[in-house]
Parts: C-alpha cells; structure tokens; sequence
C-alpha cells in the first residue's frame, strides 16, 4: 500500500480525478506551473496540460464564479483558494450563487464545483491564515462542508467531493498535511509514515459524503471533532486513561447524526472540540443537537473546547489554540461532575 | 449643462443628477450625434484599434427612419418585421404583467419599456445556442428565442405552471433549454459567471459564445470588475453588455461611475474591445452584437458593449418613479423611442405601413391577453397559488439530505 502525506493524497486524487474525467478542470492563484503554495498542485499542469491546471489571478471573488459558470457547462471544477483567510471575497458567489443555483432554477442549472482550502492554525500564520471558518459555511442551505483529519480520508472525500453534483467545500486542516498533530508542538513532528490512516490506495476509491469515523471506541465520553483536533483529542484521552467513544465528523454538513446520538445514548458525556472562535461555532449546533436528541441520557452538561473568540493571534498562536490542557480540563470536568 | 445645486456646504463631491422632481428636463447638451461614426474595424482588430468607440456612438438608424454609415447591417425585411413584433410583444406583455401586479395578481413585475431593442437586437445577431447571463430586464431575448409566454406568466405568478414551482421571485426567470441563464436577485453575480460559462466552451473547443449582461448600476459591484479581468485573461468567447438605462433604481448613473468617463470606456484598462451603442436602435444593436459575436467566436476574446439607452418606468412595480426623477424626462430623452424607430424605418423602406402597425399592436395585445388568461388560470398570489408547499424542500441537493427529511416530517405535523 503506497504511503502518502495529506498533500500527497490530495494531489492523487485529483490526478486520478483529471486522468479519468477530461470534465475536470484545477485553477486558482499559483497552482499551475508552481503547484500551489502548499504543493497540492504540484506536477498536475505538467502530467495534464496547461488548459487543465492553471493559475488565476488574484481574485477570489472570480475564482469561484468562474466556477460556477464552467459548471453551469458541464463542467466539473475544482478551485483552490490559497488559505480559507482569503475566502470572503468569494462568501457571495459561494452563498448566494453556488449555494442556491440548482434551487432557484429548480434544478434547470447546477453547480457542481469543488472548492479546496487550507484551514487552521498550527504554522503561526497569524490573522490571516489561521482561521477555521466552516461555521460560515454550514449556515448555508444547498453548501455541504466537509474536512478530513487523514490521507486516507483526504483522497476518498475529494474524490467524492469531485463526483458530487452539488457545491462542496473542501477544508483541509493544513496542520495535518505533514503528519498527525497531537497537540504539543515542541514535541519532534510526526509523519503520516506509519500511521495507518497515511496508507492509501493507488487508483479511484471513494469515502462518503455525510459519514463520521469512529477513532476509538469507550464507554466513558463521547468526544466529538474534527480537522486538527481530532488528534489532539486521541492523544489527550489515551494520556489520561479515558475510555473515550472519539468520532471524526469528517462531514459537517451534512452531519452523521446518527453515529453523534449512537454514541452519546451510550456514554451520557459529551466533548466537542473545534479550533475555531466558539461564541456561534460549529460546537454550538452540535450542542443543541445532542441535547436535542440525548437529553434523557446526559448525565452531565455538555462542554465545548474552542479557540477563543479573538482573531488568531501570531506570537500567542498557542494560547489561543485549543490543546492538550483545555481539552483536559473539560474533559475532567464531564467526567467529574 | 447646469446642476441642480444641492445642500452641500463641505468640498465632499457627491455626484447629481441634472434633474430632479419639479425640474425641467432639458437633454439638449447631450449631443444625438448625426454622422453615425464612427467607423466599422475588422472584427479580429487589435482591441486598440475600438478605443474610439468606447467614447463615441455607433448608429444606423436616423430618426426619419434612413439608415446610414458602416454598421448598416445586411438583414432582410423579414427578419426585421419580427423584431418589430418581439419589441412590441415584449411591450404588451410588460404592460399587461404590471397592471395585473396592480391588481395583486403577483408580487412584484419589472417592465423593460423603452430599452426593449438592446434584447431583441443582441439576440437577433447570436445563435440561439449562446448562453446569455441576464438581469432581470432581458425578457425580449426570451420572447426572441420563442419562450413560452404563458410559462413566463406562470413563473411571475408563482403558480401550478411555474417551472420554478415558486421558488423565485417574479422576472427571475430559469430557461435552459432558450440558452438563458437563471437570473439571480443579487446584482452583478452572473458576469463572471458568464465569463466562465465563456472558458468552458473554449476548453471544449466549441463555437458557443455566453453574453452576459449587466445594468449600468452594477457594474460598480466586484463581480464587473472580475469578468472583464478574467474575460481579458483567458481571452474568453464573450460579450459583456452593459445596458445603461440611465437609472439605478433612482440612482442616475453618475452615482455608479462617477461622470468623467463612458460605461464603455471601462473595458480600455483591461485590453478588451469596446463598442458604445445607441440602444433604441435595434439595428445598431445587431450590428455592434454581430460584430462582436464574430469577434469571439474567431478567437479574438471579449467585447465590452455598452447599449446606451433609457427606462422609460420605474425600477419595478416597487418604487414610483415621479419621486426621483421629472414625470415628463422619458418623453423628452433624446434618443426617440425603438420600436417607433424600426417602424419608420420599415415604412420608409416600403416594407410596413400605419394599418399593418395597427394590427400587430392589436394582434400582440390579444396574444398576451389569451396566455394570461390560460396562465392565471393555473393560479396566482391574490387567490391560490396551487404550488405545492412541499416543493420547498426539494432541489436543495440533488438528493434529500436527512437534515432536511426530518424537516420535513416536522413540517408534515405542523400541517397536521
């Protein structure tokens, strides 16, 4: 089984994506000859063709509506925007246009576009490439949000993600790419070398849309997560011993409700952990849910673990990310009270 | 010309238009130029070689009805008498859709009178495979390509015979299968996507060319801006239309722009082709479409036409006019009306006359009428839409999502 990074399957995926399907186009700021910033790109305009896999100017608002009208033609493209910090110029042809195309026509015109950006924080990137902005996305009816926390689950989602024929956008915990990320970075870098969720088939494989992955299985807690701080959680838990039912979302919209309900009904303890500011969060619609559905099974409040709510700070980059300690001080606490 | 002084007393410019509510109109400083310049270049000229046009204004048809100068299309008497009856169908069916918004048949109507020579026009000179990404005032182009009326009339009555099932407002009008971009509400949005649309159809080495459209107000959105950088770019097979009809809601296009410089003249900065165009001049219009259609079909990329013209009513049935503007400024504009240019024009070719003209209008007014009454027939707001409200839940996704089953069912009970 080949052995790839997060930058590696992705880059696969779509180079499987391109080979099978002359319909898929890749574009955006700095992704042809150089391959991206992040090297996702990279060799994809030299194995594929200038006119597959091509830069863009700097425009993210152009980007996306270009996107939209290549798709509305038949058309299946995948836009990368460099970091999600730079997305907003795009929040309306993404929320009013992609999101809401195949509803207005009533399905005469779709938009079934791919758009791929990093997320998180972890590379002391500051302000502004750093942010975690899925809460902006899921909001939107007609979107779907996904965010991978692996190799493995990086290449078989975008895959999907490609084949959709809805708008999906495609987070990618940027933190991840090189390795799994347990929290502490003073600790050396890990790889995906090893790790068996860095092991990842050659060829066309997909891993659903709207399925969360159990990462380990307890009857303590329930810890609910994804991108980044899925890990952080798995290391936390195991370093205290809690026997902790730990799923990845995978896809936030649409949401494994059914898993999140499965395994709270069972623990009666909740953690939801994200990186991003909390006031609004993703965490707070996760919340409500599992209230909704488990509150006779609760058997003490739900915690949320978050980033604060202050742009991401640069110097304080990991006093404001949600590591090792906060997570354990909720986590004590559920189990305590 | 002398402004309307205002109530500024600080050096904050803040543009006016000449004329307000209880002004005399007076547009004789606005020159109708009588020697039809300027010149016809060949379609795959160097962009530079239209700069020119970017400031000056091609026409064809004078107001005795003669035509004149180096646009003068080769196009048959025909073809012209058709555009004649879509102009004036288009007029009839706006006329009738407003009144019976007035009597609260729908919700809202946008009428597209006086600029209704810029859609028949541009549509007359592309095939009807080309896409267009319109506003909401290119409803001759749908009447153009043989749309159903009476589908139109479901649509703005949200209605059984929607197509849309009620999912859009009234105008915002979804025809795939006229070559018709489904209209959003928010401005501005659908030029870049034509632009792309545009991309698509050269990566795939097809002839079809996208004509996108804007107001002259919108083109002060982002999204202008990024269709003529990435039209300019990828030398995309496009036209971009910008129809200035002087009026923004009550926003004079000075506001948009600012005053020093044409709507036209926008596409210069970007190397892109540039053509102003007196827009009730249906035959300039065709010939500035055709030209520019030829330009990106051959591969010399995007055109820039500004269609210069006048909305003769308000915004939509929303706002009233008089409250902004003077009653009296659409008669006085200086550019005449269009379907009373292409009638003289037909008649003194020999090709029309006031009896026939009198029975088109009166055959036009009766065809609006019987698909009305077949539209309304199938519902409207003031009585019952008979849209099932359950169709609200569909076309969010291609597939039915869980979140949205549930919805559903919760929504079931609450009709219990």
């Amino acid at each position: 089984m080949p052995q790839m990074n997060m930058i590696e399957a992705i880059r696969d995926a779509l180079d499987v994506k391109m080979s099978q399907d002359s319909d898929v186009l890749v574009f955006g700021e700095d992704v042809g000859y150089f391959g991206g910033v992040f090297r996702a790109t990279a060799g994809l305009q030299d194995t594929h063709g200038l006119h597959r896999c091509f830069d863009t100017p700097i425009s993210e608002g152009g980007i996306v509506g270009i996107a939209i009208g290549m798709a509305a033609n038949g058309l299946r493209p995948v836009a990368e925007i460099q970091f999600a910090d730079y997305i907003y110029p795009a929040y309306d042809q993404i929320a009013s246009e992609a999101a809401r195309l195949r509803y207005r026509s009533n399905g005469d015109f779709t938009a079934p576009i791919t758009i791929r950006t990093p997320v998180g924080g972890g590379i002391y990137g500051g302000t502004t490439h750093s942010q975690s902005p899925e809460a902006l996305f899921t909001h939107i009816a007609g979107l779907k949000t996904v965010i991978p926390s692996n190799p493995y689950d990086a290449k078989g989602m975008l895959i999907s993600a490609i084949e959709d024929n809805d708008p999906i956008l495609f987070l990618e915990p940027k933190r991840l790419y090189n390795g799994p990320f347990y929290g502490d970075p003073h600790a050396p870098a890990k790889t995906w070398r090893g790790h068996e969720l860095g092991e990842v088939p050659s060829g066309h494989y997909t891993v659903p849309i709207g399925e969360a992955r159990k990462i380990s299985d307890g009857a303590d807690v329930t810890i609910l997560a994804y991108g980044t701080m899925v890990w952080v959680a798995q290391k936390v838990a195991e370093d205290m011993g809690v026997e902790a039912d730990i799923l990845d979302l995978r896809s936030l919209l649409p949401l494994d409700i059914a898993a999140i309900e499965a395994s709270v009904n069972k623990t009666g303890r909740c953690v939801i952990l994200h990186e991003a500011t909390r006031t609004s969060g993703f965490g707070a619609e996760l919340a409500a849910q599992v209230q909704e559905r488990c509150f006779y099974a609760l058997e003490a409040p739900i915690q949320r673990v978050t980033g604060w709510d202050t742009p991401y700070p640069h110097a304080q980059e990991w006093a404001y990310f949600p590591g090792p300690k906060r997570v354990g001080n909720a986590l004590r606490d559920v189990m305590e009270a | 010309m002398t402004k309307k002084s205002g109530s500024n007393s600080s050096r904050l410019y803040v543009p006016e238009p000449p004329f307000r509510p209880g002004d005399t109109p007076d547009y004789s400083y606005i020159s109708v130029p009588a020697a039809h310049s300027p010149s016809r270049p060949d379609p795959l000229c160097d962009a530079d070689e239209t700069r020119a046009h970017a400031t000056s204004l091609i026409r064809v048809l004078r107001f005795n009805g003669e035509t004149q100068g180096d646009w003068v299309p080769d196009i048959s008497a025909e073809v012209l008498r058709g555009a004649l009856r879509d102009i004036a169908l288009t007029r009839a069916m706006d006329e009738r859709m407003f009144t019976m918004q007035r009597q609260g048949k729908m919700s809202f109507y946008m009428k597209s009178t006086g600029e209704e020579a810029v859609s028949i026009g541009h549509a007359l000179a592309l095939n009807d495979t080309d896409m267009i990404f319109p506003t909401y005032r290119q409803q001759g182009i749908l009447i153009n390509r043989g749309a159903s009326m009476k589908e139109m009339m479901c649509q703005c009555l949200s209605n059984s015979g929607d197509p849309l099932d009620g999912k859009s407002i009234p105008v915002l009008y979804s025809f795939k299968k006229h070559g018709f971009f489904s209209i959003s509400g928010n401005l501005g949005t659908q030029l870049i996507q034509g632009v792309g649309w545009a991309m698509a159809s050269a990566y795939k080495n097809s002839d079809e060319i996208a004509s996108v459209f804007t107001g002259e107000g919108a083109t002060a959105e982002g999204d202008f801006h990024y269709a003529l950088n990435f039209a300019s770019t990828y030398r995309a097979p496009c036209i971009i239309n910008v129809v200035n009809n002087q009026w923004a809601i009550s926003s004079f296009q000075g506001i948009a722009a600012g005053e020093g410089e044409t709507f036209a003249a926008r596409g210069t900065g970007y190397g892109l082709a540039t053509l102003r165009v007196d827009g009730n001049d249906v035959l300039a219009v065709y010939a500035a479409t055709k030209w520019a259609a030829e330009r990106a079909r051959r591969g010399g990329g995007a055109t820039l036409i500004e269609h210069f013209t006048y909305r003769k009513s308000g915004h939509s049935t929303s706002d009233d006019p008089t409250k902004y503007r003077p009653e009296s400024e659409p008669e006085v504009w200086p550019f005449g009306d269009p379907l009373e240019r292409l009638k003289n024009h037909l008649i003194l070719i020999g090709e029309w006359d006031e009896t026939r003209h009198a029975a088109l209008l009166e055959a036009c007014k009766s065809e609006v009428r019987d698909a009305y009454k077949a539209a309304e027939a199938m519902g409207n707001l003031s009585g019952e839409t008979k849209v099932n409200d359950y169709t609200m839940f569909e076309q969010v996704y291609e597939r039915p999502l869980p979140h949205l089953d549930e919805q559903k069912r919760m929504f079931a009970k609450e009709r219990e």
